[in-house]
């Protein structure tokens, strides 16, 4: 954890140059014996955890109804305490409830779930683009808005992994991002599907090749944000994690202007595939 | 129902069983060919339960320490999937229970078609065999839906995969060809004055069963086709480098893979109907509105295979269309829900082996049930898709829903096949080994897919661990109850107490309960008359 303390450490000195996050950088990541989603890192994310809990409290509610019911009925009517059992199968307004009620339920679920769907869809004022490509078995970003500069983003295997770097997680070069700004995420694949898929954020779209696929985040606050690949890509499939880091935008820019230096002067190290592909 | 039947325990006059080969291998009996298909599930269903083992005790902590090389896992994967769907769930419902007891049911002599009910049991057991191929070749490592690129010659080259798709052809002829008799049976072997509307819940289940295969099959047969075509024949039709499109795979293969999780829960659906009414000694409450939801869920079930594609780049439009689809799915099966509890409701309720399966099926369908309300929404869905969340909730509806009807069919109907009981204790321990197993396993999931972790991963952040040795030993509990089940089955079948023809009393009121426990060979050479 110490590197990851260093670098908040090194993140909250700018957040102090930029006093439009008052808060010290966060890091998203999931933690163990975790029962629910991760702390949301944007509108998107804030909002479907805000629905999902609604839909929640709906379903538990219902799934205790069945079990009470249950419970009851195998208390009140077994054999022994109701040793002649009654005739009845039919009772019209009974079955026209339990068509009706759900019916409303649903409805109650469907309107702003409805609404929700509409605003993940795309950002319409995007203040800039990423674009994701996934590859077996790392990511590759470009940044359209600054020539096309791009890098590729590895994991880091077991036996390279510093001190404070979560195994399976950590990735040597991070996806840069600046918060409070709309990014237009566009993703795509140059080989088989992959899923670019940052839970903290409530950002998951298939990267398909052929395909340009186009979805949105605003991350909320600079810091780390963590996902990993999310469909069946072959042997590595595990082992190529997302890793955002968002920065404040004058930071953002600073970086930005480094990235389109060093990429018009040499492109950046390209690692040879995977050590863990050959290893075993 | 009130029946007059004048057949009872009839001699089978017309050369009796034959040999062996010809009882057991060209076998056109529908009672055998059932016997078959159960012997296949069984034996299935240990080979995609020791591939769960594996995979558990490998997930049981970090770090890829059982199954080392990728590949090998994802075909693991694969295999189980395929394994669990089409050699043990289907073969256990729809051709073992439905051969059974279709005929019984309806009072027909047997299936309408014989011989093609022995080549549809026969074409499974290559076909497994070529899964397993594919297994052992180490080369069929795209998961059990199969999407291309993964799936094409470029990054899946051996003819595992191959086998795997043909095995899927076959697997598929014979269902299809299953579904075409149970139809044809149903619609005219019916018992004289037995009119639709009273044929028992578990036909009208096989019957949009059957109706379900007919119309989805052929869409799987022609994807994979295709698939094979690209694979071996320089078409592309799922190639994006020659005009081709990926995601139509997607949507041909949802388009029978939805209908297929119906496929597998309908059969259930009629068979917890029986159970809950035998047991509650009342018939079953709202009979129309139950046979007529489970064909709501057939008809609806067919539009609404893209919630499988939220993340697939579909339009947002085409993504609202599929979550209204989606949700309305839960009105008729709340009135399934709803009505089972109704027939329990007022009832005499005695809790035998196969009532405990079918209350436990409805409590663990219901979760399964709600959990799939949360992921039709797209919203939600966005940051749930291929999460354990959804490994929990389709292991709820199939493993804890499909798995559950079909012991409550074993335990409910093992008497009438064998003639023998089952013995309640070892039902009993079967059941709570089993329910406790399961749910140890698959709860824990929904806490690891909303974390964030990917299904399909031989290997997990450290954060993911302490859920994933939870669920490993649930897993471990579940393989143990799988002893105990082929416990008691091996002490029901040495058992030397015959069993009456209608061993459950005046609650079991089909017409399977009227022959002798087991029945002749022959059944119903003289039609009963329902009146």
């Amino acid at each position: 954890m110490h590197a990851l303390r260093r670098s908040a450490a090194v993140l909250a000195s700018l957040a102090l140059a930029a006093p439009a996050w008052a808060d010290a950088p966060v890091l998203r990541v999931p933690h163990p014996w975790q029962t629910g989603f991760q702390l949301p890192g944007s509108p998107v994310a804030e909002k479907l955890q805000a629905l999902n809990s609604y839909v929640s409290v709906i379903i538990v509610v219902i799934t205790a109804f069945v079990a009470g019911l249950l419970g009851w009925v195998l208390y009140r009517y077994s054999a022994k305490r109701n040793p002649t059992p009654s005739t009845i199968s039919h009772n019209s307004t009974l079955e026209a409830a339990w068509t009706a009620i759900p019916v409303l339920i649903l409805v109650g679920i469907f309107v702003p779930s409805l609404r929700l769907v509409y605003y993940e869809d795309r950002t319409h004022d995007a203040d800039m683009t990423l674009k994701v490509t996934g590859h077996q078995w790392y990511w590759e970003y470009t940044y359209p808005d600054a020539g096309g500069a791009h890098f590729d983003s590895y994991m880091v295997a077991d036996e390279d992994l510093k001190p404070g770097q979560l195994r399976k997680l950590a990735v040597d070069n991070q996806v840069v991002l600046p918060a409070g700004k709309n990014i237009r995420i566009l993703t795509t694949s140059a080989d088989v599907i992959h899923s670019f898929f940052v839970p903290s954020l409530g950002v998951q779209r298939y990267a398909i090749p052929g395909q340009t696929i186009e979805t949105w985040v605003r991350i909320n606050q600079p810091g780390d944000y963590y996902g990993e690949c999310n469909q069946i890509c072959g042997m590595n499939h595990s082992s190529m994690p997302i890793s955002v880091h968002a920065l404040s935008p004058a930071d953002f820019k600073t970086w930005l202007d480094q990235l389109k230096a060093k990429n018009s002067s040499a492109s950046l190290d390209r690692k040879p595939i995977l050590a863990l592909a050959t290893e075993h | 129902m009130s029946v007059t039947t004048h057949d009872h325990a009839h001699d089978a006059h017309d050369g009796g069983y034959g040999s062996f080969a010809q009882r057991w291998l060209f076998s056109t009996n529908h009672k055998d060919i059932g016997t078959l298909y159960l012997i296949f599930a069984v034996i299935a269903g240990i080979v995609g339960g020791i591939l769960s083992l594996i995979m558990r005790a490998q997930l049981m902590r970090p770090g890829s320490h059982i199954v080392v090389d990728g590949q090998h896992w994802n075909t693991i994967v694969t295999a189980h999937g395929l394994i669990m769907i089409f050699f043990t769930v289907m073969p256990a419902l729809i051709g073992g229970f439905g051969n059974w007891f279709i005929p019984l049911m309806i009072g027909a002599p047997d299936m309408a078609f014989p011989r093609l009910n022995n080549i549809s049991f026969w074409l499974l057991v290559p076909a497994f065999a070529l899964i397993m191929t594919g297994l052992l070749l180490n080369e069929s490592g795209s998961g059990w839906t199969l999407y291309p690129p993964l799936s094409n010659a470029t990054y899946e080259p051996g003819p595992g995969m191959d086998f795997t798709l043909f095995a899927l052809h076959l697997a598929g002829v014979s269902s299809l060809l299953g579904a075409m008799n149970f139809i044809t049976t149903i619609f005219n072997m019916r018992a004289p004055g037995m009119t639709l509307h009273k044929m028992p819940l578990f036909i009208w289940a096989m019957l949009v069963t059957a109706f379900l295969l007919l119309l989805s099959l052929p869409v799987l047969a022609g994807a994979i086709t295709m698939l094979i075509c690209d694979r071996n024949f320089g078409t592309a039709f799922f190639d994006p480098a020659a005009g081709g499109d990926p995601v139509l795979f997607q949507h041909l293969f949802w388009f029978f893979g939805h209908p297929e999780v119906y496929i597998m829960i309908l059969p259930g659906f009629g068979i917890i109907s029986h159970v809950i009414s035998t047991f509650s000694r009342k018939p079953v409450f709202g009979y129309l509105g139950m046979a007529y939801a489970m064909v709501a869920i057939g008809v609806v079930g067919f539009v609404v295979w893209a919630h499988h594609m939220y993340v697939s780049g579909i339009s947002v439009d085409t993504r609202a269309y599929f979550m209204t689809a989606t949700m309305v799915i839960a009105v008729p099966t709340g009135i399934k829900i709803f009505s089972w509890i109704a027939t329990m409701w007022g009832g005499s309720i005695e809790l035998k082996t196969p009532m405990l399966w079918a209350v436990g099926f409805i409590f663990l369908f219901t979760v399964g049930g709600v959990t799939g309300v949360v992921l039709a929404n797209a919203s939600v869905d966005q940051v749930l898709h291929n999460t354990y969340y959804v490994v929990a909730h389709f292991h709820y509806v199939l493993s804890l829903g499909a798995v559950f009807s079909i012991f409550a069919g074993w335990y409910y109907w093992i008497g009438k096949m064998s003639g023998r009981q089952y013995p309640e204790f070892w039902g009993k321990l079967h059941f709570w080994t089993t329910f406790i197993g399961v749910n140890l396993t698959f709860f824990p999931m929904h806490f690891l897919g909303a974390a964030g972790m990917p299904r399909r991963y031989p290997d997990y952040p450290a954060a993911f661990a302490g859920w994933n040795y939870v669920s490993s030993v649930g897993a471990f509990v579940g393989g143990a109850s799988v002893v105990i089940f082929l416990i008691g089955a091996y002490k029901t079948f040495t058992s030397t107490v015959a069993v009456a023809d209608n061993y459950w009393g005046e609650g079991a009121t089909t017409l399977e309960w009227t022959v002798s426990s087991p029945p002749p060979h022959h059944t119903f050479e003289e039609l009963p008359v329902i009146v």
